[in-house]
């Protein structure tokens, strides 16, 4: 007997787990979160296709945050890490090929962005935009600084904890997602209203990667795991018996 | 049978926050040592079918735009194929992408995709829907990614068999998934975030 997988339709989104739209200690969502039912139907090949990337979109230290953006010879200031993880289904299955796009602050905790009026100071041998295409099995890698937390216009004295956004498309396009990476240990986490709208400690415990002593490259770079869960399919087996069994 | 492997919880989602261009479009917000931006252009020579505009605001519910969003398109091409790998109906267009990322311009808060009237694909029990695009968007105060549709207001016969148009149960609320015909090739397709036009948002 052998068995053949078929993908079904996706695996509805756990809403209770994901984060609510409106959550007021967050004041921007307030005025940008929708009120009605969400219209709930199955997902059709719109959503089950999801556009291709190849290696060939990717320059040589698009991975790599501490070289990309600084003058030869140089490198951004800050503690250096790499972080390295798989980007999965939900039924445990690793993703190759697909886009992971990340983004940060430097290690002042200050953007490269023309509306980030923070006065730390930018770092001029640091952008805070790079991106990788998974390889086989999922995983993916990247070096750059540890970003610094940072101050933001929301309660009066908010502070995010040192984070790196990221962004994942997947195999199909209902698995889209955008999110954040905390590190372990910061005490700005519990603190923060962005980290609360998450329902659980276990969600936000997702959300945060530990060292990973493993992958530290001794007087050189520490290292952070990482892994994203994205959205799976149902998969249906058919058992395909041999004639006269 | 039907099962799951592996019960993971999907990662759960965090705002895009208000520099989701460093990431996502660094060309649109400063130089960036990309040498374009993914997803700016949809059409890399010349393509099958009617080429279109799509362009719109995203609005809050005082009724501003939003000047920090991000829009993503996904959409087949003119024949109704995806250009993707598991795309198994036919070859689609080798010149569309299929894909399109758009921000809201800074000041105005006006996006714009150039891109091709999408054929139909079968939906749910193999029943052709209406011509659509698959619509994302993301921005500070968004929590979790907003999937829609855009249909198209010209498309009334195609629309009225469409079988997703025809489970929304408050028919008024149809014409905020309409793309708004404004002349030849040119859409337009406004998105509310709130307010007595919110669109209607999807959980697929
Ligand atoms: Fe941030």
């Amino acid at each position: 007997m052998s068995l053949s997988v078929q993908k079904g339709k996706f695996i509805p989104r756990d809403r209770e787990w994901q984060p609510e739209a409106l959550t007021p200690a967050y004041k921007s969502s307030v005025k940008r979160s929708p009120q009605a039912a969400l219209l709930s139907f199955p997902s059709t090949l719109s959503e089950e296709t999801s556009p291709i990337f190849n290696n060939n979109i990717l320059g040589p230290l698009d991975n790599d945050l501490i070289f990309n953006h600084a003058k030869p010879g140089e490198s951004a200031i800050g503690a250096r890490i790499i972080v390295h993880g798989q980007i999965l289904d939900e039924n445990g299955i690793g993703i190759p090929d697909t886009l992971v796009e990340f983004w940060q602050a430097n290690a002042g905790g200050r953007y490269r962005h023309k509306n980030d009026r923070y006065l730390a100071n930018l770092d001029p041998n640091f952008g805070g935009c790079g991106r990788t295409i998974t390889a086989e099995n999922g995983f993916y890698e990247f070096r750059t600084i540890q970003p610094g937390p940072y101050p933001w216009p929301n309660g009066g004295n908010d502070w995010r904890p040192a984070h790196i956004h990221f962004s994942i498309f997947g195999y199909g396009f209902v698995q889209r997602l955008i999110t954040q990476m905390y590190f372990e240990g910061d005490p700005h986490i519990k603190l923060c209203p962005i980290v609360n709208s998450l329902t659980s400690k276990e969600a936000v415990d997702a959300l945060t990667a530990p060292l990973d002593m493993k992958r530290t490259i001794p007087m050189n770079c520490r290292a952070f795991k990482f892994n994203i869960v994205l959205r799976g399919r149902h998969q249906t087996y058919f058992e395909n018996r041999k004639e006269g069994l | 049978m039907t099962e799951r492997l592996n019960n993971l919880k999907e990662s759960p989602s965090q705002t895009a926050g208000p520099y989701v261009h460093i990431g996502c479009t660094p060309n649109f917000s400063s130089k960036s040592s990309y040498s374009y931006d993914l997803g700016k252009t949809m059409k890399i020579g010349p393509v099958l079918g009617e080429e279109i505009t799509i362009v719109g605001y995203v609005f809050d519910g005082a009724g501003a735009p939003l000047c920090d969003a991000m829009i993503e398109i996904w959409q087949p091409d003119a024949a109704g194929l995806f250009p993707a790998t598991n795309e198994t109906r036919g070859i689609a267009d080798p010149n569309f992408m299929g894909w399109g990322r758009s921000t809201s311009d800074m000041n105005t808060g006006e996006f714009i995709f150039e891109t091709v009237k999408p054929g139909t694909v079968p939906g749910p029990d193999g029943v052709m829907q209406a011509p659509h695009i698959t619509v994302w968007v993301v921005a500070r105060g968004i929590n979790i990614g907003l999937h829609t549709r855009i249909y198209f207001n010209d498309e009334t016969i195609a629309n009225s068999l469409d079988p997703i148009l025809s489970q929304i149960k408050n028919q008024k609320r149809v014409e905020t998934l309409l793309a708004l015909k404004k002349g030849v090739g040119r859409y337009q397709f406004d998105i509310h975030l709130q307010g007595p036009h919110e669109t209607i948002f999807f959980d697929i």
